[in-house]
C-alpha cells in the first residue's frame, strides 16, 4: 500500500508530509529543552516516534475538516495548520498562544483551524467526536471529523457508547486509536482482555482497518479510504495505528524504568518513521541529500522562530484571569462567587471584558 | 393567560424554541417515541421529525458529550436525563467539558447546550432515585443552573436556557410536573437567568428558597401568617447566576433568614447564600441565619424514614419561629 503511494503522490506532497513530520520532531526536541529549563510548565506529553500517525493521518483532510483529540496534541495541531508559533506560545503560557495561555499543553485549540481540542480526561473527547459528526449530518455537510485518542481510552465506556451511537446514526466519523504500546506505564496486553483493537469495531457493526502507525505513507492511504467512506457513505471508522512512543509518557516519566528497558526502546527506534520515511522516499528518487538538509534548515529555522515568538509574547494580563468564564454574562446576576461580594472591575468584571 | 402544568410549561417551551431555532435539537432516552419518560416531550416527535427529536440508547456519558461536540460545531442542544441522578453518570461531560470549553478555548468555542431533566425526591424511590444535587452543580463555574419552582417559571426559564449561549443546567422537580399555573402564552416569554423573585412579600422572616420547595415555603409562610408572623418568601429560581441583591435586600428589610432546600445542607446552596448574607447584611441581622434541608444520611425507602428526611412545612415553621426567638 505505501508503496503505490509512493508512486502515486506528487513530488510536493510526499515532501510537505516528510517537513511536517522533521517540524514536529523538532518542535518537540525543543519542546523537551525549554521544559527542563522550567519555561514550560505543568504536564507535557510528547509525540515523539508517533509523527507518522498524525501526518499521515491528517494530510488528505480538507480545510473545514474536524479534528479532536487527547492531551498528546502539538504535533497534530500543527498538522492541521496551527503555526509552530501559535503552539510554542500557548506552551510559553502566553497571550499569543492558540488558547491564550489558558489551555497549555494538553489543551490547544483553534476555531480557525477547525481544531476542536485537546482534552485532558482519557476518553473524554470521543463523545464530543461523535457529536461533530452529529453536527455536519445534521447540517447535510460533506465534512468529516477525525478523532484521535491512545489505545487506553478504549478501554473507557465513552469508547463504547460513542462508536456505538456513530455506527447507529452513521455519522462521519473516523475515529484513530494510537496504539503506542502503553497507557502511561501499563502495557496494552495488561489492560486490555482482546489484544486487537480492530476487532473491537465488530461490536458495533462499523468498518475498520489496522494501519502500521511507523509508516506515513500506509497511514495516509487508510485514512484516504475511510475519508472517502465518510464522506460518500456517511460511515464511520476504526483505524488502529500501531505504533510506539520513543519518550516517556509525560515529561516526569523517563525514556526507559520499570515498565520497559532500553533494549525495548532502542529496538522500536530502529523502526523510527522519519528515518524510515527519508530511506524509502531516497530508494524511489524522490529526495536527495540536499533536499533534506535545506528541509531540516527551513525546520529548525521555524522553530527558533515558534521559540524567539514565545519568549517575546505578553503575559497574560490579570484581566484575563475571569473573561471568557461565561459566553454570555447576564446583567441580573453574580456569575463569580469570590468571597466578599463582586470581585475586582480590574480582574475582568469591568463592562468592557463581558462583550468578546 | 391559560392555566397550564408545569409539564405542558416545559413542552411549549421546547416547542416554541425547535419552532424559532432550526439549530435546537432534543436528545435523550425515550424523549421521542415513548413521548418522554416523564411527558415533557409530548408530540415533539410528531411534530418535529427524528432529526429534531432523537430517542438514544441508554448511555447518558454518550449523548451528553454528544451535545458537547454539537455544540462546539454550532448547534444549540438539548440533552434530556430521564432523571439527574443518571445523570451523574454524563458528570465527565458537563464538568469536564461544557463547563470548560469557553475559557480553555479563550472564547474560541461556545458551548450553548442545556442539559434538563427531573431532580429530588418523589415517594419512596430511595437513595438512588431520590436527589437533589443542584448544589454539586452550582459549584463549577462555567455552568449555569436554574431550579423552575412554578409553571411559568420553568416556561421562561427554559426559553432563556435555549437560547443562552452557556451550558445551562435546567432541573425540574419531578413532582411538580402536574402542578397547575398561570403561563404567559408569547412565545417571546423569557425569564433572564439570575432573576430571583419575591413570590410572597413579608416583613418578619424570609424564607430564601429554590425549586420544588417554593411551595413548601408559601405554604408555611400562610400557617404562619395565622399566628401573625408575615413571612417573605424569596425564589432564587437560578442558583448561578445567583440574584444575591435579590436576597440581601430582602434579609436587610426583614432582619431574619431561614434557607429552605430540599437537599444535603452540608456544602448545599443554604451554606453559600448564607455564607453571603452574612458578608452582605451582617449588620442588619437580628439572629443566625437557620437552614432547612435533608437530613445527612442517603434516602430511606421506608415511607416513615423519608419523611423524617425530608424538610417540611413544620421544620421550616419551627425555624422562622427559632430566628424570630418565639
Amino acid at each position: 500500500m505505501a508503496g503505490a503511494a509512493l508512486e502515486r503522490l506528487e513530488r510536493d506532497e510526499l515532501l510537505g508530509m516528510l517537513r511536517l513530520m522533521l517540524l514536529g520532531r523538532r518542535f518537540e526536541e525543543k519542546a523537551s529543552e525549554s521544559y527542563a529549563l522550567g519555561k514550560i510548565g505543568g504536564f507535557c506529553h510528547l509525540y515523539i516516534g508517533q509523527e507518522a500517525v498524525g501526518v499521515g493521518a491528517l494530510a488528505p483532510l480538507r480545510d473545514d475538516d474536524y479534528v479532536i483529540t487527547a492531551y498528546r496534541d502539538h504535533v497534530q495541531a500543527i498538522a492541521k495548520g496551527v503555526t509552530a508559533r501559535q503552539v510554542m506560545a500557548e506552551l510559553y503560557g502566553r497571550v499569543d498562544g492558540c488558547s491564550g495561555g489558558k489551555g497549555g499543553s494538553m489543551h490547544l485549540y483553534s476555531a480557525e483551524h477547525r481544531f476542536m481540542g485537546g482534552w485532558g480526561i482519557v476518553g473524554g473527547q470521543i463523545p464530543a467526536a461523535t457529536g461533530i459528526g452529529w453536527a455536519i449530518k445534521y447540517r447535510g455537510g460533506d465534512q468529516v471529523c477525525v478523532c484521535f485518542m491512545g489505545e487506553a481510552a478504549v478501554n473507557q465506556g465513552a469508547f463504547h457508547e460513542s462508536l456505538n451511537m456513530a455506527a447507529l446514526w452513521k455519522l462521519p466519523v473516523i475515529y484513530i486509536v494510537e496504539n503506542n504500546r502503553y497507557g502511561m506505564g501499563t502495557a496494552w496486553e495488561r489492560a486490555s482482555s482482546l489484544y486487537d483493537i480492530s476487532q473491537k469495531a465488530c461490536a458495533y457493526a462499523m468498518p475498520s482497518a489496522i494501519a502500521d502507525g511507523m509508516d506515513v505513507l500506509e497511514m495516509r492511504a487508510t485514512m484516504e479510504e475511510a475519508i472517502e467512506r465518510a464522506r460518500e457513505e456517511s460511515m464511520p471508522t476504526l483505524i488502529e495505528a500501531r505504533c510506539y512512543r520513543f519518550m516517556g509518557h509525560s515529561m516526569s516519566d523517563p525514556v526507559y524504568g520499570v515498565y520497559r528497558t532500553k533494549k525495548d526502546v532502542e529496538e522500536a527506534k530502529q523502526t523510527d518513521p522519519i528515518a524510515t520515511y527519508i530511506e524509502g522516499l531516497k530508494q524511489a528518487d524522490r529526495l536527495t541529500t540536499e533536499d533534506l538538509e535545506a528541509l531540516d534548515q527551513e525546520v529548525r529555522a521555524e522553530v527558533d522562530d515558534a521559540v524567539q515568538f514565545a519568549e517575546n509574547s505578553p503575559l497574560p494580563p490579570a484581566g484575563d484571569l475571569h473573561r471568557d468564564v461565561y459566553a454570555q454574562i447576564n446583567d441580573h446576576g453574580d456569575l463569580f462567587f469570590e468571597g466578599v461580594g463582586a470581585p475586582d472591575p480590574a480582574l475582568g468584571r469591568a463592562a468592557g471584558e463581558v462583550a468578546d | 393567560m391559560a392555566v397550564i402544568t408545569y409539564r405542558d410549561a416545559l413542552n411549549q417551551a421546547l416547542a416554541e424554541e425547535l419552532e424559532r431555532d432550526p439549530d435546537v435539537f432534543l436528545m435523550g432516552e425515550e424523549v421521542g417515541q415513548y413521548d418522554g419518560a416523564y411527558k415533557v416531550s409530548r408530540g415533539l416527535l410528531e411534530r418535529f421529525g427524528e432529526r429534531r427529536v432523537v430517542d438514544t440508547p441508554i448511555t447518558e456519558l454518550g449523548f451528553a458529550g454528544l451535545g458537547v461536540g454539537a455544540a462546539m460545531a454550532g448547534l444549540r442542544p438539548v440533552i434530556e436525563f430521564m432523571t439527574w441522578n443518571f445523570a451523574i453518570l454524563a458528570n465527565d461531560q458537563i464538568i469536564n467539558s461544557a463547563a470548560k470549553v469557553h475559557y480553555m478555548t479563550a472564547g474560541q468555542f461556545s458551548c450553548p447546550i442545556v442539559f434538563r431533566g427531573p431532580t429530588g425526591a418523589a415517594l419512596q424511590l430511595s437513595a438512588q432515585h431520590s436527589q437533589a444535587l443542584e448544589a454539586s452543580y452550582a459549584h463549577f463555574p462555567g455552568l449555569k443552573v436554574v431550579v423552575p419552582g412554578t409553571p411559568a417559571d420553568a416556561k421562561g426559564l427554559l426559553k432563556a436556557a435555549i437560547r443562552d449561549d452557556d451550558p445551562v443546567l435546567v432541573l425540574e422537580g419531578e413532582v411538580l410536573y402536574a402542578m397547575k399555573g398561570e403561563v404567559p402564552e408569547d412565545p417571546d416569554f423569557v425569564i433572564p437567568l439570575g432573576v430571583a423573585e419575591v413570590k410572597r412579600a413579608g416583613a418578619d422572616v424570609s424564607i430564601l428558597t429554590h425549586g420544588k420547595m417554593v411551595n413548601l415555603a408559601l405554604q408555611a409562610a400562610e400557617r404562619l401568617a395565622k399566628d401573625d408572623v408575615d413571612a417573605e418568601v424569596v425564589d432564587l429560581r437560578s442558583l448561578r447566576p445567583l440574584d444575591l441583591d435579590r436576597v440581601v435586600d430582602s434579609v436587610r428589610k426583614t432582619n431574619r433568614a431561614v434557607y429552605l432546600e430540599e437537599g444535603w445542607g452540608y456544602s448545599g446552596i443554604g451554606a453559600e447564600v448564607v455564607a453571603q448574607v452574612q458578608e452582605n447584611a451582617f449588620d442588619w441581622l437580628d439572629a443566625p441565619v437557620l437552614r432547612v434541608h435533608q437530613t445527612d444520611a442517603p434516602m430511606p425507602y421506608s415511607k416513615e424514614l423519608e419523611k423524617l428526611a425530608k424538610p417540611s412545612v413544620e421544620r421550616t415553621i419551627e425555624a422562622c419561629n427559632r430566628v424570630l426567638y418565639r
